[in-house]
């Protein structure tokens, strides 16, 4: 599962995409989710998607995941077009280029974190002898080293999306997609996980990594972003760079 | 992913519904069992005929008898041996001779030429009398397991006056309620018609002789009967025919004496009434019968076609076990059938159980997509989970199979015990059903699979990790 490097001019672009929609029919009526957004992200650059409830944020970023399709439009990550991709391929970006966090941290309730973060490697085929280092690695990173063994429901939320934080970062994507990841946590906890995406965005030493976050909170968007993008009715309404 | 990683996933989304998944294995496992179950009991009832066929040495004997005059003759019977009378299509069939004899023990595969002495004598145990069917037993019959489950000893010897008896005749020679046993060691008189060669005939006999039909250029085969006694004292009893035991088959008999003894008493035979009758051409003894034994029953074919090619009409059991073999074929097959509709039932429940797991772990795969599984890794994924129930539900049907088939031959002992009659082993797992059914089991269980895996595979994950 290793994304080829192939990579078109990439510009100092981690992902574009070039008028892309997507549009949902629902009997007579068409709802356009997202409709014709052109957008650019640098690399290393962090980016905060704002705007009203069914704005199109989400649909929005499981477009550039690769888990949706658009219904028209280009999507470039990395240099490389998710519309012309085949399913593997789509899987595979989503395996090795990205690394997502929900709003509900989607953890698997029955496996220890230990194991949840294991699975991007399983999914990778990565050898079995480098994973527990790996694993252990990236929660050590979120500072749940201690908690291996532990499962999600006797954790507390902030330390699940912690523990989901790990999982996305497990395979070492250049992207993180992050929607609403503070959107279930009180709001010192939000912080602190905000803290966490700012550190992995620039960390003390070695390479950052381009973040895409879909907030609903201007205030935690303006304190850690670089830009912030508003949409309404699936279109651009309004962009922000604040550094 | 890796099989190893499928397999250790699948196996914990196995634990995880252990209830559930136990008992669609639970289904699995009776479809198989009752499938080795009724496929055993398939197999041990053929083995048990075949074996009671083969106990009675009818595998590899092939019966000789002289051909039967038909008015056109016999096209390509004999060697030259025959005698074409003129003005006449009737050929006399060949006789089966000393040199016949010596011909058939001459052909390949043949372990020994034995002549059928039967007759019809009336055997004495004093108040008792009883008509009696009599046969020569051949030495050999001592190992060929003929004489299976007879009480008592075999012949001292070739030349004896000793008789084994059949149950069922010793139980009519005995005084009511004894034991058919009792009969060892006691002397039975057999009083029987004997041939006695006449003096050669002289030329003016030859006119009105009885053996008048003989042409004058041959050697005489003239004879008288006289009424004759023996004493034979009984060595062994064979179990009654109402316990299955006993030699079946050609030589079927009630009492059985050694085959050179029995030669010897010179008892007038069919044969002998029927060629003194008849134009004959042979020399010296003839036979009503020959019992040709093979080395082997798949000899016994060739050797029944040579035999029939020089002018005998020979007879195996080779043809009845060939329709025998084409009924257990069918029989099997239907027990086959009903077996694999259990099974076909339990595939519903894998189906079930795995379509009620996309429903349950729509989330899961939804995750699973997310962080990178193909449509492919999610369909295997269900495939392992389908084929793990297939083999564990497969080994665990063998053994419950296995178990029933214990509880039916034991219940039939028990039940054949009661009734006075041994038990024969009806039961019987080879190995090729054991490792089939499991084989057939994980099969049917990953084309189950099929949908529930292709379904789980096509899940939009979008949809499935929308938050509720
Ligand atoms: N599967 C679908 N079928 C029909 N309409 C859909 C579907 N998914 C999303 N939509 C519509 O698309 C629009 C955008 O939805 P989206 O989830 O992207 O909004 P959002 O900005 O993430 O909102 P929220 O802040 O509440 O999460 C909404 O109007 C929604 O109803
Ligand atoms: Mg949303």
């Amino acid at each position: 599962m290793n994304v080829p490097e192939n990579v078109i001019s990439t510009n100092g672009f981690a992902i574009r995409t070039d008028r892309v929609s997507r549009h949902y029919k629902m009997g007579d009526a068409l709802i356009r989710a997202v409709d014709q957004i052109s957008l650019e992200v640098q690399t290393g650059e962090f980016l905060a998607l704002l705007g009203a409830s069914g704005s199109g944020k989400s649909t929005l970023l499981n477009l550039i995941a690769g888990l949706d399709r658009p219904s028209s439009g280009a999507i470039l990550a990395q240099g490389r077009d998710l519309a012309g991709m085949s399913s593997e391929e789509l899987a595979s970006h989503r395996n090795q280029t990205i690394g997502i966090v929900f709003q509900s941290f989607q953890l698997l309730p029955r496996m220890t974190l230990e194991e949840n973060v294991e699975l991007p490697l399983r999914l990778a085929e990565v050898p079995r002898g480098e994973r527990p280092e790996r694993v252990r690695e990236a929660l050590d990173r979120v500072g749940l080293g201690a908690r291996v063994k532990h499962r999600p429901p006797e954790l507390s939320g902030g330390e699940q999306q912690r523990a989901a934080i790990a999982r996305a970062l497990v395979n070492r994507p250049m992207i993180l997609l992050a929607d609403e990841p503070t959107g279930n946590l009180d709001t010192k906890t939000g912080e602190e996980i905000m803290g966490l995406i700012a550190a992995i965005h620039r960390p003390p030493s070695g390479a950052g990594r381009t973040i895409v976050m879909v907030t609903h909170e201007r205030a935690l968007a303006e304190r850690f972003a670089d830009r912030i993008v508003t949409l309404s009715d699936g279109a651009i309404s309004r962009e922000e760079r604040l550094r | 992913m890796k099989v190893r990683d499928l397999t250790e996933l699948a196996a914990r989304n196995l634990r995880e519904a252990v209830l559930r998944n136990s008992l669609t294995t639970l289904g699995i496992a009776v479809g198989v069992a009752s499938l080795v179950a009724l496929l055993s009991l398939g197999v041990g009832l053929q083995q048990l005929v075949n074996r009671s066929v083969a106990r009675a040495g009818l595998f590899d004997t092939v019966s000789v008898r002289p051909r039967q005059n038909t008015p056109f003759g016999q096209p390509g019977g004999g060697g030259g041996r025959r005698t074409p009378r003129e003005g006449s299509n009737l050929e006399p069939p060949r006789a089966l001779d000393d040199a016949a004899r010596k011909e058939i023990a001459a052909l390949p595969n043949v372990l020994e030429v034995n002549p059928e002495v039967r007759f019809t004598a009336e055997a004495r145990l004093e108040p008792n009398s009883q008509l009696v069917l009599v046969s020569g037993m051949a030495q050999s019959s001592q190992s060929s397991g003929t004489l299976d489950g007879m009480t008592g000893k075999f012949f001292s010897g070739p030349d004896v006056q000793e008789v084994i008896v059949q149950g069922d005749m010793a139980k009519r020679l005995l005084e009511d309620g004894k034991a058919p046993t009792a009969l060892l060691g006691q002397e039975i008189t057999l009083r029987f018609a004997q041939r006695q060669a006449l003096p050669p005939p002289s030329q003016q006999a030859a006119a009105d002789a009885p053996n008048q039909a003989v042409g004058p250029d041959e050697e005489a085969m003239g004879f008288s009967i006289v009424p004759s006694e023996k004493k034979f004292r009984v060595v062994g009893v064979l179990p009654g025919s109402d316990s299955g035991g006993g030699p079946v088959g050609f030589n079927n008999a009630g009492l059985y004496l050694p085959l050179a003894v029995a030669e010897k008493l010179q008892v007038v035979q069919g044969a002998d009434l029927r060629d003194v009758a008849r134009t004959s051409t042979g020399v010296g003894q003839r036979y009503a019968a020959l019992n040709v034994r093979a080395t082997g029953p798949a000899a016994v074919t060739q050797l029944e076609s040579s035999i029939s090619h020089m002018g005998f009409a020979a007879f195996s059991l080779i043809d009845v076990t060939r329709n025998l073999r084409t009924f257990f074929a069918i029989f099997d097959l239907f027990l086959g059938i009903f077996g694999s509709l259990a099974l076909a039932v339990a595939s519903l429940g894998i189906i079930n159980t795995l379509v009620m797991a996309i429903l349950e772990r729509r989330r899961e795969i939804g995750v699973l997509k997310a962080l990178g599984a193909a449509n492919r890794d999610v369909r295997q994924l269900f495939f392992a989970e389908a084929g793990v129930m297939g083999l564990v539900g497969g080994v665990a049907g063998v053994m419950l199979g296995w178990g029933i088939g214990r509880v039916i031959q034991f219940g039939t002992m028990v039940y054949m015990k009661r009734q006075g009659l041994s038990s024969p082993n009806i039961w019987s797992v080879p190995w090729w059903l054991v490792l089939g059914a499991i084989g057939f089991a994980v099969l049917i269980s990953l084309v189950s699979g099929i949908y529930p895996a292709s379904r789980a595979a096509q899940l939009d994950p979008v949809e499935a990790l929308r938050y509720e």
